[in-house]
């Protein structure tokens, strides 16, 4: 499904990320750990296309993707969430989700300033499209409130539901649950798990061990740049590499 | 959205009707200018109210509509008509072109480049004398007509003026709620979030810049044919700063802001003539208070306060 090869990423003489490699199963939940400062946030930001690697390869289903801008890898079905958030906060709930049926939409400027009969037929079909989404992740009756003044963990649903309008065949998360707080964590962890089903490939970036554990199939793990092990979660949770990465090292 | 095209209509009505309130002359003239200053506003609006680019170099677009329009008509004997969509076309792949490089910069850079693009605009337009005519101007161009009806009274280039002008509030209405102007939307919110959902934010920024350097285009062009005559001072970066005024005032993101705006801007300073020589201080001290007090423009000021009068009335009932 991806497949993340040699991966190097270095800022200004500073090793971000060392010969990193893994690969991702179609239809798993893949979580990638590891303590801060391990690269894990840049290795997100150049498998979508945010940074561009300094060496290495990022293949979707067979395609080479590397050094793709994010308008083109949402086109391939790959998209993303942010750590910290990343609303359209001017424009209302609804709308943030429109936004997200953008490449399942065609009409140009001029057909919408002239709003051609299938420029409005399209327009019928996006609306309806985003509030499906809005009731998949639970804030349909939040539609028309604007996205600035949502609480944070409506943010965040809002924002998966925006990805998911993409219709995307793999969903990046970046720490989901950041900033929430117990119960809409569970929450989310069932989300991301309806999210699964429907067939969509999903990994994360995750802080809260509790909710990896939980809902991941595969774990990653990197330190310090480089990839440390991977697994199934109880083979992480008996590792003693991780368990000195994450405690530090006695010796 | 049949109430957005009913608030349209009404408001179609409106301009329609006013030359029967006023009986024509010097203030039908007026209301002529507030027709083009709206266009202009309105180009302007679209990029920096919704896309969030700004540009303090628009004159420059409107003074190049209105001499290509101008030159091509006067010296070259073209039908106005035909000079003035060549003019818009032109115009429209020059902004095109400078766009693509020039909204690579943000914020304070974009703004000197934008600064340097409209100067170096003038500049041409003053020392091109052979064509231009320089700082002395371009006269005798000549009005727009159809058949035997010349748009030259005040009361004609009324109605010509503003048929342009409401079509360009009526399509801009419609672009800003489609699926573009969302997208515009969320550039001006988090550009990467936008490109993350498959938006070509580079792509849509140029086409936006071009669009509105074609509408000031057009606007120039009819500026032209209904002055007879221009001149270089007319394009200047304070006629930029102006504009840049008006969006703001009016409401940056609203189409009917940039006509109340462009409408307060071109009305006050007739209207502040009574004052004589203070209203240059008023004009500046009302400007000031709008923007301390209406921050977010006429558009949503004015129903503002009158919210809030209305609500200090009513506590004074209960």
């Amino acid at each position: 499904m991806l497949e993340v090869s040699g991966i190097t990423q270095i800022f200004g003489g500073v090793t971000a990320l060392e010969d990193v490699s893994f690969s991702i199963r179609k239809g798993d939940i893949t979580g990638v750990i590891g303590p801060n400062g391990a690269g894990k946030t840049t290795l997100f930001n150049i498998i979508t296309g945010i940074y561009t690697q300094t060496a290495g390869r990022v293949v979707l289903n067979d395609t080479d993707v590397s050094g793709l801008p994010p308008e083109k890898l949402v086109r391939l079905g790959l998209v993303r969430t942010f750590q910290n958030i990343e609303l359209f906060g001017g424009m209302s709930v609804l709308e943030n989700v429109m936004v997200g049926l953008h490449t399942r939409s065609s009409s140009g400027l001029l057909a919408c300033s002239l709003r051609m009969p299938w420029s409005r037929r399209e327009e019928v079909r996006i609306r309806s499209g985003a509030l499906k989404w809005l009731e998949f992740t639970g804030i349909a009756d939040l539609a028309g409130v604007t996205a600035a003044n949502l609480p944070f963990g409506k943010g965040r649903m809002l924002e998966i539901a925006r990805a998911l309008a993409a219709e995307p065949v793999i969903i990046l998360m970046d720490e989901p649950a950041a900033g929430l707080n117990s119960q809409e964590t569970l929450g989310l962890a069932q989300l991301i798990r309806r999210i699964r089903d429907l067939g969509i490939t999903v990994v994360l970036v995750e802080h809260d061990m509790e909710l990896v554990m939980d809902i991941c199939d595969r774990i990653v793990v990197l330190n310090l740049g480089r990839k440390l092990t991977e697994g199934i979660p109880c083979e992480i949770q008996e590792n003693h590499e991780v368990i000195a990465a994450y405690l530090g090292d006695d010796d | 959205m049949h109430r957005d095209l009913l608030k349209f209509m009404l408001f179609a009505a409106m301009i329609l009707a006013a030359p029967l309130a006023f009986q024509g002359g010097y203030l039908m003239n007026v209301l002529v200018f507030v027709g083009i200053n709206t266009m202009l506003a309105i180009g302007l609006n679209l990029l920096l109210g919704y896309c969030g680019q700004i540009s303090l170099g628009h004159a420059g677009f409107f003074g190049l509509g209105a001499y290509l329009s101008g030159v091509l008509s006067t010296t070259y004997g073209w039908n106005p008509w035909q000079a003035m969509p060549l003019a818009a076309v032109v115009v429209g792949s020059l902004a095109f072109l400078i766009g693509f490089p020039i909204l690579k910069l943000k914020g304070h850079y974009l703004a000197m480049a934008t600064l340097g693009m409209g100067i170096i605009m003038y500049i041409v337009f003053n020392e091109t004398i052979d064509l231009t005519g320089g700082p002395s101007g371009l006269s005798g161009i000549p009005n727009l007509s159809i058949g035997s009806l010349d748009f030259d009274s005040d009361v004609s280039s009324y109605y010509l003026i503003w048929s342009f002008t409401l079509a360009t509030i009526l399509l801009t209405l419609n672009l800003a709620n489609s699926r573009v102007g969302r997208a515009l939307r969320a550039v001006h919110d988090s550009e990467v979030a936008a490109r993350v959902m498959g938006v070509n934010a580079r792509l849509l920024k140029v086409q936006i810049f071009a669009l509105s350097a074609v509408i000031s285009s057009l606007a120039g062009s009819l500026y032209a044919h209904t002055m007879t005559f221009i001149s270089p001072a007319s394009f200047g970066f304070n006629f930029s700063i102006e504009l840049l005024t008006m969006v703001v005032i009016g409401g940056l993101g609203s189409i009917y802001g940039s006509f109340l705006g462009a409408a307060l801007l071109t009305l006050l300073p007739e209207f502040l003539r009574a004052a004589q020589d203070y209203d240059i201080i008023i004009y500046g001290g009302l400007l000031m208070l709008m923007v301390m007090f209406m921050p977010g423009g006429l558009v949503r000021g004015v129903p503002d306060l009158f919210r809030r009068l209305l609500k200090k009335g009513g506590d004074r009932h209960a």
